[in-house]
């Protein structure tokens, strides 16, 4: 019985499995679960964003992306980048710093965390003496300067992280230039802003909590300057001449402060609460930014009126009479601007201003009039709706992928054509080998198209199925509808929308034939909906069936949601997939299974009741098979009674519990008084009690039976042209599998292309097999006679796959959540079987056909199963002798939505969601692998300038991307040694010799 | 009726009577006055020992600590060199939370193998498991009876090398009555899991561990550590088997090769009374086929399509209502017919036609 589990010792095979498999998790797509800091370095031109998980991302051009963790896995606080340098300080929330840096290695660069600090106090001092508030990297890139809670400023050589103690900036030092009567020891309290002057970097600027800003010369040692503000202080921002700076504050208001070095103490040049006069919130940070033509942006976050709008996460844009407070969909994180940082310009000239939001990344072009977004070529928010499920479809006709680019292209007019503005780092990985698509389902009725070919998973088109229903959302709701005179001038961004109008609308299951462009997307309510591409908007009406899968069995009730209701006549469509035939099964139970064959033109789809069959190129209905056990009242009531079977059942075991009460009464009763009784009553509820918390988890040993609940449910449907009567004459049949273990087989009788419109499409029951184990089957796949699995529909028309062999017998794969088994056809008997559960208790979850090359020889492939089990393993098992292969655990078995989100592609890789809004990738093979590859060059620095080192990151990183290699002092060294010792161990053969005969004897 | 029922009564320890009355009492309560039968008892050895004169019936009842169980025989089936040997102990074990004054006694068929029953139980491997261990097989014929048991989490105690060391574990944790496993009498609350056909369950889930068993529920042999080991086989080599050896043998029997330890036990066995999937040729009656085909055409001329889909599908439910009712038939059969795994299922063909559906295996 093990026989199956022994690895063969083949070592051709052995080797073979080498050069086929290979695991690794290569990228994470999609929004960052719970951010909670943002960074950007203007001269690397690359953004940071770090997750209260202790994850740190860094993103540059399209493709540029590293990831990094810290061990503690805390918050992370703040991110700054070193200037001019590959390297970023993160704080966490355990007030630890951490330095990370960019470092070449093996062609590609990668992110490493080289040190991690906390700081001390002296012994006794409270832990807010050291809990840092700000970090202000130096330009100087020597120190690291941080503000504490206790209003001392700690100096921090870098980058060995090493205090300078004497270098410490106490607020008694601060207070000694300051008059005594506006200030004591408790104005230099937290010290909540740390900025180093634009232009002379001997000069910081300290803001203190409670008001109190300090010009600090380091130089020197001394105040050289103090404003003192009446608000609690939020943030500062220097002017880029630094005659000038702003500060923002906890009512609202933001202040703008001249710098003179005659003046010692300086007041106000303007006062300004933007959405006054009533109460404000906070303005928590602010930028003033100069432009030509001599009118400043003011951008700042927050400051909305506290009473009606104090509810709004919001970054307000000033630009003389030009004023939009973006109104985001979540709370906003941080933001930074994109401005010229070439110390030469007179202007800062902002182009862009990035929002990070708790659930999406929002890019507005500040250089275009209106101000529109930018479409992020990463960093998508999957979660604007919830996912409910997702497709995948590998190497897609270049025809179908241009058309849905196109009509993609017509829904994203509203967005700016600015190129993407965070544009570090060089991209070096490999083009990706085909075009693949994810097609996610939402809970919103919508089908999101995403370009999955390569490392940035981009939003290509949104599809929409709610216009074919009535529901009770207004259509005409548009996010971007500005009111005129509104104050304040509020402006919605941003896609971020978890709210379904109508939980029926949700997407269950998508098939798209990538050949013809027909889509079948199924939903909660029972909805079936067959789509077409359509290069153009048109109006037409949608055919209307609907399918009853009890058949007029008397004495049924559905108590699970109603239908949808369709909308009557004609609706409008916009280019993309336009839907032309609607089925709706009755009882409108979510549809759990979904197949289309483009070629024969026909759709099935099964629900918890059974299956049917529909022909959507004459729309009628060919037939509906009922596979619900009388008994089963469960799946016959829906899903909300589920809910009241629960309460039934609570309901149930508390009338148990009260009978047993009131028979131990009686048995008492005889003898005893009434207070006896109670005591006794007291004692059994306590009893019980006791009872219900300790009953240990426990688990029932039963067999299957034909009586369990939801056996009718159908998991699979499949189409194939193979021998299902005879073995002489093969025809069209469909499969359905069932949660009891019940396979299905109909053979079908589709009418020659030339009389498909005139003769009715006739399916008869052909087989009916019982699996005696009786676990659900999950998959169902025809093998041919070279025992290859059958082509795609269409396939072989199109010359992508030669045609299955119909001479050698075909064989039939069942795959239930507990084992594999292969049948031979037409005759159906059990030719062998791959037990799972019974030998290592772990389930199916995920079967799919990978073909898999091997990265040696380019002739090589094979097919194989690549099983994702409840225990979060994939596990690949060979075809057709269903041998296992190899394992790998990929997933926590805790992870339920991990593994129930979990999609395989065809060539071996797949993608499973880590959080809401995150996919994972991963690769089996080790011939097509999506990761990033990029580098990121320093670009030079200036070497003279030490008044200002922004240097222009645009053309210095130009010029070393142009001449192919920039001078990169972190990391040459090591990079040249790990090289040196590489290549003086792959000349030697001898050392190869010995490496490989250690491995061997090792295994 | 010489099912697997068991009845309890009491009867004054000191005074216990003759044993003529005994015996009257015991044709009584199992209503089988009419039949010869060997009356025998357990010692504290767990021997079985014969009760047939007031002597022995005297020594039995005052030896019964804390309670007698009394085995039942049909004169006729005894095989008397059963008596004194350790066949006993294989298939009983006492319940411990029984009252003194209360004694249980079992009518038990199942020692001489009658050929008109069928097993639902065995101890198997003895030979080679540690006497604190027992194989169970389970055998589960198609039939109605409920496996009828529950697991939980649980901490067992094992000897290591580094001491005694407290490891999690599986354990039956309830008893459906008149399942399967209740009736054995070879599985207690509270034995401790230790394999699933022959595959360790140390360090699996208990979710992992309910799917085993599920997935084997067709011919399920487990492994356990009897939470009583009293009843335990006393091998002669051995002075008795207590519980404290059992420990480490725990340990030190683990690390053998699971196909070692089922070396009493065929695969071609095991493969043969499982899983004879069921496929039912289906098809719809042939005189069916014309008349669906004439309404179907006939009525292309006048129906449009959703209508004439409509028509077909009733008509289709006919014939699948009438083929479901055979199929339920065939089930029946078929259960019946798998009563004896050892059975080849020979169907003759004609027999089981039933509205053009035939069944093939």
């Amino acid at each position: 019985m093990r026989r199956f589990l022994r690895p063969g010792h083949d070592p051709v095979r052995e080797r073979l499995k080498r050069d086929l498999f290979q695991f690794n998790k290569t990228v994470e797509h999609g929004f960052p679960h719970q951010p909670s800091a943002l960074g950007y370095s203007p001269f690397l031109r690359l953004m940071a964003i770090g997750t209260r998980s202790g994850a740190i991302k860094l993103y540059g051009a399209p493709g540029v992306e590293f990831m990094g963790l810290h061990e503690e896995n805390n918050t992370v606080m703040q991110i700054h980048f070193i200037p001019d340098q590959c390297q970023l300080v993160t704080l966490l929330d355990d007030n630890s710093l951490h330095l990370w840096s960019l470092k070449q290695h093996g062609g590609a660069s990668e992110l490493r965390e080289e040190h991690r600090f906390t700081l001390k106090g002296p012994p006794g001092s409270p832990p807010s003496a050291t809990q840092v508030t700000a970090v202000l990297p130096h330009s100087s890139r020597e120190v690291l300067y941080l503000g504490t809670e206790s209003g001392n400023i700690f100096v921090v050589e870098l980058p060995s992280l090493r205090v300078l103690e004497d270098r410490t900036i106490t607020p008694e030092a601060v207070l000694q230039r300051i008059p005594e009567d506006n200030c004591n020891r408790r104005s230099c309290e937290l010290v909540e802003a740390l900025q180093e002057h634009p232009k002379n970097p001997d000069q910081i600027l300290i803001g203190y909590s409670r008001g109190l800003i300090v010009l600090w010369d380091l130089q020197n040692n001394k105040a050289t300057q103090h404003f003192l503000g009446s608000q609690q202080l939020e943030n500062l921002y220097w002017q880029r001449d630094g005659s000038k700076f702003i500060s923002c504050h906890y009512d609202g208001s933001y202040t703008q402060w001249p710098v003179s070095s005659d003046n010692r103490q300086s007041e106000p040049l303007e006062n300004t609460v933007p959405y006054g006069p009533f109460p404000c919130k906070a303005i928590s940070k602010i930028y003033w930014q100069t432009t030509k033509n001599g009118l400043p942006y003011i951008i700042f976050q927050g400051g909305m009126p506290r009473a009606s709008y104090g509810d709004r996460h919001s970054i307000s844009v000033i630009h003389g009479s030009q004023q939009t407070a973006f109104d985001f969909t979540s709370r906003v994180i941080d933001f930074f601007i994109i401005f010229s940082s070439d110390p030469a310009a007179e202007f800062d000239d902002p182009s862009a201003l990035v929002a990070l939001a708790e659930e999406e990344l929002v890019v507005i072009d500040l250089k275009s009039a209106g101000w529109p977004a930018v479409h992020p070529p990463y960093l998508a928010s999957l979660h604007c709706s919830a996912i409910t499920c997702s497709h995948h479809v590998s190497n897609i006709p270049l025809k179908l992928w241009e058309r849905i680019i196109s009509a993609g292209s017509k829904q994203n007019i509203h967005y700016s054509s600015m190129p993407w503005p965070i544009d570090g780092g060089t991209n070096i990985a490999p083009d990706p080998p085909q075009r693949d698509l994810l097609l996610t389902g939402h809970e919103d009725g919508t089908v999101r198209f995403w370009d999955a070919s390569g490392v940035c998973l981009h939003l290509l088109y949104k599809l929409s199925t709610v216009r074919v229903f009535l529901t009770d959302a207004d259509p005409n709701d548009n996010m971007n509808t500005l009111g005129e005179d509104e104050w304040p001038p509020l402006r919605k961004v941003g896609t971020f929308d978890p709210y379904s109008d109508d939980p029926r609308l949700g997407i269950q299951k998508i098939y798209l034939c990538k050949y013809s462009g027909y889509l079948a997307v199924a939903g909660t309510a029972g909805q079936v909906l067959v789509m077409e591409l359509n290069d153009e908007d048109a109006e037409h009406v949608v055919d209307h069936a609907e399918a009853d899968l009890l058949q007029d069995q008397e004495g049924y009730r559905w108590k699970g949601h109603e239908k949808l209701k369709t909308r009557d006549g004609p609706v409008r469509f916009e280019a993309g997939f336009q839907p032309f035939v609607l089925v709706q099964c009755q009882p409108p139970a979510v549809v759990t299974s979904l197949a289309l064959h483009s070629e024969w033109r026909l759709v099935a789809f099964g629900t918890s009741h059974g299956f049917g069959l529909f022909d959507h190129q004459q729309k009628r209905l060919v037939f509906v098979k009922c596979t619900l056990h009388p008994s089963d009242q469960l799946a016959l009531e829906g899903p909300l009674s589920r809910v009241k079977s629960l309460k039934k059942s609570l309901r149930q075991s508390f009338r148990r519990i009260r009978r047993s009460r009131v028979s131990s009464r009686k048995r008492r009763g005889a003898g005893g008084n009434a207070s006896e009784v109670q005591e006794a009553n007291a004692k059994f509820d306590q009893d019980a009690l006791q009872e219900m918390e300790l009953a240990p988890v426990q688990r029932k040993i039963e067999a299957r039976s034909a009586e369990d609940s939801f056996t009718g449910f159908v998991r699979t449907l499949y189409f194939a042209d193979t021998f299902l009567r005879d073995s002489s004459r093969h025809c069209p049949s469909l499969w359905a599998g069932t949660n009891g273990g019940t396979v299905y087989a109909f053979c079908l009788r589709v009418p020659p292309a030339e009389r498909r419109m005139d003769e009715p499409v006739r399916a008869e029951q052909a087989k009916e097999i019982q699996l005696m184990h009786r676990a659900p089957v999950v998959g169902i796949l025809v093998l041919d006679g070279r025992s290859t699995p059958l082509p795609e529909p269409l396939e072989v028309a199109h010359d992508l796959s030669k045609s299955p062999d119909m001479q050698g017998s075909h064989q039939l794969l069942v795959v239930s959540e507990e084992q594999f088994k292969v049948f031979t056809l037409p005759k159906v008997s059990s030719k062998l079987k791959l037990k799972l559960t019974a030998l290592e208790g772990c389930r199916v979850r995920k079967v799919t056909v990978a073909s898999f090359g091997s990265c040696k020889t380019d002739d090589y492939s094979e097919n194989d199963l690549a099983v994702l089990t409840n225990l979060g393993d994939i596990q690949i098992i060979s075809l057709p002798f269903l041998k296992l292969q190899i394992r790998y655990p990929c997933i926590r078995k805790e992870d339920v939505s991990g593994i129930a989100s979990c999609v395989f592609t065809k060539y071996g890789q797949g993608f499973y969601l880590i959080s809401p809004s995150e996919f994972e990738r991963f690769s089996l093979s080790t011939k097509w692998l999506v990761e990033p590859r990029c580098i990121v060059d320093m670009p030079e620095v200036t070497s003279n300038n030490h008044v200002h080192n922004k240097s222009g990151p645009e053309n210095a990183a130009r010029k070393s991307r142009e001449s192919g290699k920039g001078p990169d002092d972190c990391g040459e060294d090591e990079r040249k040694s790990g090289r040196l010792m590489e290549h003086a161990l792959l000349n030697d053969e001898k050392v190869l010799k010995e490496i490989q005969s250690t491995l061997e004897g090792g295994r | 009726q010489f099912g697997a029922e068991f009845r309890r009564f009491s009867l004054d320890r000191y005074k216990p009577g003759k044993f003529e009355d005994f015996y009257k009492l015991i044709l009584h309560i199992h209503h089988i006055a009419n039949l010869e039968v060997m009356i025998g008892y357990a010692d504290v050895h767990g021997d079985l020992l014969p009760i047939n004169n007031d002597d022995n019936f005297f020594k039995a009842v005052s030896s019964a600590h804390p309670l007698l169980r009394v085995f039942i025989q049909r004169q006729d089936e005894v095989d008397y060199s059963n008596f004194g040997t350790n066949t006993l102990s294989r298939k009983k074990k006492a319940l411990v939370t029984l009252r003194n004054d209360n004694l249980r006694r079992r009518p038990h068929i199942n020692i001489s193998m009658p050929h008109d029953f069928r097993p639902v139980s065995s101890i198997i491997d003895v030979d080679i498991l540690p006497e604190t261990h027992r194989r169970v097989r389970l055998y589960r014929h198609g039939c109605e009876k409920p496996l009828g048991f529950y697991i939980r989490d649980g901490t067992s105690v094992r000897v290591t090398p580094h001491g005694l060391e407290k490891v999690p574990g599986i354990f039956i944790s309830r008893m459906v009555p008149g399942g399967l496993a209740e009736s054995t009498g070879l599985l207690a609350v509270n034995d401790e899991v230790l394999e699933v056909n022959g595959i360790e369950v140390a360090g699996k889930t208990l979710d992992q561990v309910t799917d085993m068993m599920i997935a084997n529920s067709h011919n399920l042999i487990i492994t356990v550590k009897p939470a009583n080991q009293r009843n335990n086989i006393i091998r002669s080599s051995r002075m008795s088997g207590s519980s404290g050896q059992s420990t480490d043998s725990t340990a030190s029997h683990h690390s053998l090769p699971t196909s070692h330890v089922l070396q009493n036990f065929h695969p071609d066995e095991m493969e043969s009374d499982e899983e004879a999937d069921i496929v039912i040729e289906g098809g719809l009656e042939p005189q069916h086929i014309p008349k669906l085909h004439s309404l179907t055409s006939s009525s292309l001329s006048r129906i449009n399509g959703s209508s004439l889909g409509h028509r077909l599908q009733r008509d289709l439910v006919l014939n699948n209502n009438s083929g479901r009712e055979s199929n339920g038939n065939i089930h029946k059969l078929l259960s019946s017919l798998k009563t004896d795994p050892r059975h080849s299922l020979v169907i003759p063909r004609g027999g089981i036609e039933e509205d053009g559906t035939v069944i093939t295996l």
